[in-house]
């Protein structure tokens, strides 16, 4: 080639790349973060081993080192973006601790739980301290399951998905093709956005005077004189649900093309039927998606449950009559007030259990939300 | 199938800005009307006035009377819908129903009013409109798909069928070619001959060489300063207003003085 007599050559003849000059192999990252954690774990070899002190010590370390081998070789603009780029993967990992350590401890404490011989197929009544005390001498399995806090779980969250969700479809409709910024559209985005705010006890407190008012009839009404029942808590529930349906919603309307509410209405076609045949369906994924994770994130309410529910032993199916169970309370109950006080080990098992089966439903939640949101999506260009 | 719009000292507002000021005019039926200006002089919110469309903004309102054969749209008793069935309207991006496959894009008009249709029928109006549109010896293999999976310039000729679906009187174009390549813009301009023969075009467009090539009458708006309302300048004959106009301005902005 012509211009071999520019390229740098080793001395032993072999031709170098000149683009590569001043940069760094590829395993030397490795190398580094290797080191870093080597001498961490010396340090600590000598003073006391601690895990979360070895990880930070590595951490910081790499941070360092890595930034500075960075800087010496490529430059001090690529040393800076090293060591952001490095801070930014560190806070990432130290966000999954959490998770991981969450996941792992209920999945290594909740497996002996939901794999007792009728775990799913019976609730607690019956089972009393005699039992507990047994099964925990060692003389019988664990007795006692979650039926009854599942049933009740599910129960509760499909009447609160079926109030919440129309009302907050239909207020996100309104506030985006109807309201145009007037005052009332203001005044309720504002109003939803406190809502938003609510602690969950206060939604509790609230579901249970409103329907206190209306059910304590003297020794009457259906629900025999009492506010406490199943759909209390799906009111309640609702509270917490209907704010973020509308806010999701409301994103999703809002970014279908008002381009495609232009073509329906150049063909002569009226609004409302232009909003739930092109509007809704361009958006419905998004919306499907977002009530989902609305449901996943009340599943997992205990105190406004606790308050408008109550608790209970047996299978309650009739959300309008009697107390009933659900599984963030039957962890509460299990765990502060045990069946055996004095053998406490079977009530915890059955709250890890209990407490592993929210987790893989709130999981399953969200994988349907993935897959809703995929399936529903506009169809894709592909020829 | 078309009818003769004629509009009398039409003003148009966005609330109390005053986008249009006075324009009066005639578009016969059958014929390609082409309307030319600068950017912002108007011409797209005249031509949306022609189908009620601009009302979908908020505060928009016109003053005068814009009439179809006779029938003042802007009388107080008139449903837009109505009006918007028999004015069609073709949009500057091409704008296919993205949950719609090529089939039901075609049919959509009749699909979202929920109007029961044999399926026979509706296999012949997707036929009739796609070939209407020169579209269909490319798409008819595959009416199943999605409608944005073809070319901008199909997509916008799909778009074109589907306004011809509902059989309109009339047929408003916004800049229905600046999104596309020039081999999809002559496919368009072929069309809108074609359809010319059935329909009463109103096309807007920022090229000249388009008017010139497709339209049978040109209008000329212009803007005599930011914040000014849009006027109609000079209407006429397209040989004429090339060759040779009565005002200055007109002149200017064709033979690239300004604009």
């Amino acid at each position: 080639m012509a211009n071999n007599t520019l390229t740098p050559t080793r001395a032993d003849g072999v031709r170098t790349n000149a683009l590569r000059s001043g940069t760094l192999p590829g395993y030397a990252k490795w190398a580094c973060l290797a080191g870093s954690l080597a001498a961490s774990a010396l340090v600590f070899a000598v003073a006391g081993w601690n895990w979360p002190l070895f990880g930070v010590l590595g951490a910081l370390l790499y941070l360092g080192s890595w930034t500075i081998v960075n800087a010496a070789v490529r430059g001090g603009r690529h040393g800076s973006n090293v060591f952001w780029a490095t801070l930014v993967w560190i806070a990432f990992f130290l966000a999954l601790v959490p998770l991981v350590s969450i996941i792992w401890t209920v999945l290594s404490n909740g497996t002996r739980g939901i794999l007792e011989f009728g775990f799913f197929g019976s609730d607690m009544a019956g089972v009393t301290g005699v039992q507990d005390q047994a099964a925990a001498a060692g003389e019988s399995g664990v007795l006692g399951g979650i039926k009854h806090a599942l049933i009740g779980s599910l129960l509760i969250t499909l009447v609160a998905t079926l109030i919440s969700v129309p009302i907050g479809l239909l207020t996100s409709i309104w506030l985006v093709e109807y309201a145009r910024g007037g005052l009332l559209a203001r005044v309720i985005t504002f109003l939803v956005d406190v809502m938003t705010g609510i602690p969950s006890i206060v939604a509790g407190l609230f579901a249970a005077g409103v329907l206190m008012a209306h059910f304590e009839f003297v020794g009457g009404g259906y629900s025999g004189g009492n506010q406490i029942m199943g759909f209390t808590a799906a009111v309640a529930l609702s509270v917490l649900m209907i704010p973020v349906v509308v806010r999701s919603t409301e994103e999703m309307l809002r970014v279908v093309p008002n381009e495609l509410r232009e073509a329906s209405y150049a063909l002569g076609v009226r609004k409302w039927r232009t909003i739930l045949r092109v509007v809704i369906p361009t958006a419905i994924s998004g919306i499907a998606s977002g009530v989902t994770l609305a449901i996943a994130r009340v599943a997992g309410e205990t105190a406004p449950i606790l308050l408008t529910a109550g608790m209970a032993v047996t299978t309650n199916w009739n959300v309008f009559k009697g107390w009933m169970m659900t599984l963030p309370v039957f962890i509460y109950q299990q765990l502060m007030r045990p069946t055996a006080p004095s053998a406490p080990d079977p009530s915890t098992q059955r709250a890890w259990g209990a407490a592993l089966v929210l987790i893989i439903i709130v999981m399953l939640l969200n994988l349907i939300a993935r897959f809703i949101a995929a399936a529903f999506a506009p169809k894709q260009p592909g020829r | 199938m078309s009818k003769r719009i004629e509009a009398h000292d039409v003003d148009i507002f966005y609330g109390k800005f005053k986008a249009v000021e006075g324009v009066s005019m005639t578009i016969e039926p059958r014929n390609v009307t082409a309307f030319i200006g600068p950017s912002g002089c108007g011409k797209t919110t005249f031509l949306r006035s022609i189908n009620r469309m601009h009302e979908v903004l908020p505060g928009a309102h016109v003053t005068g009377r814009i009439t179809l054969d006779g029938d003042n749209i802007y009388d107080p008793g008139v449903d837009p819908v109505t009006v918007r069935s028999m004015v069609g309207m073709v949009f500057q991006r091409p704008n296919p129903f993205p949950t719609m496959s090529i089939r039901d894009n075609v049919l959509a008009g009749y699909k979202i009013n929920g109007k029961k249709m044999s399926k026979s029928d509706a296999d012949d109006l997707v036929e009739q409109s796609l070939r209407g549109a020169n579209l269909w010896e490319e798409v008819k293999d595959r009416l199943d798909r999605p409608g944005s999976g073809l070319s901008g310039g199909q997509q916008q000729r799909l778009c074109i069928a589907r306004t011809v679906a509902v059989h309109p009187q009339v047929i408003l174009m916004d800049e229905p070619c600046s999104a596309l390549d020039p081999i999809s813009t002559l496919a368009i301009e072929d069309l809108i001959r074609e359809l010319k023969e059935d329909y009463t075009i109103v096309i807007v467009t920022h090229n000249m060489q388009q008017a010139a090539r497709v339209s049978d009458t040109t209008a000329f708006f212009n803007i005599e300063g930011t914040g000014k309302p849009g006027k109609l300048i000079e209407m006429g004959p397209t040989e004429k207003i090339f060759s040779t106009p009565e005002v200055q301005a007109t002149e200017d902005y064709i033979t690239g003085r300004f604009g």
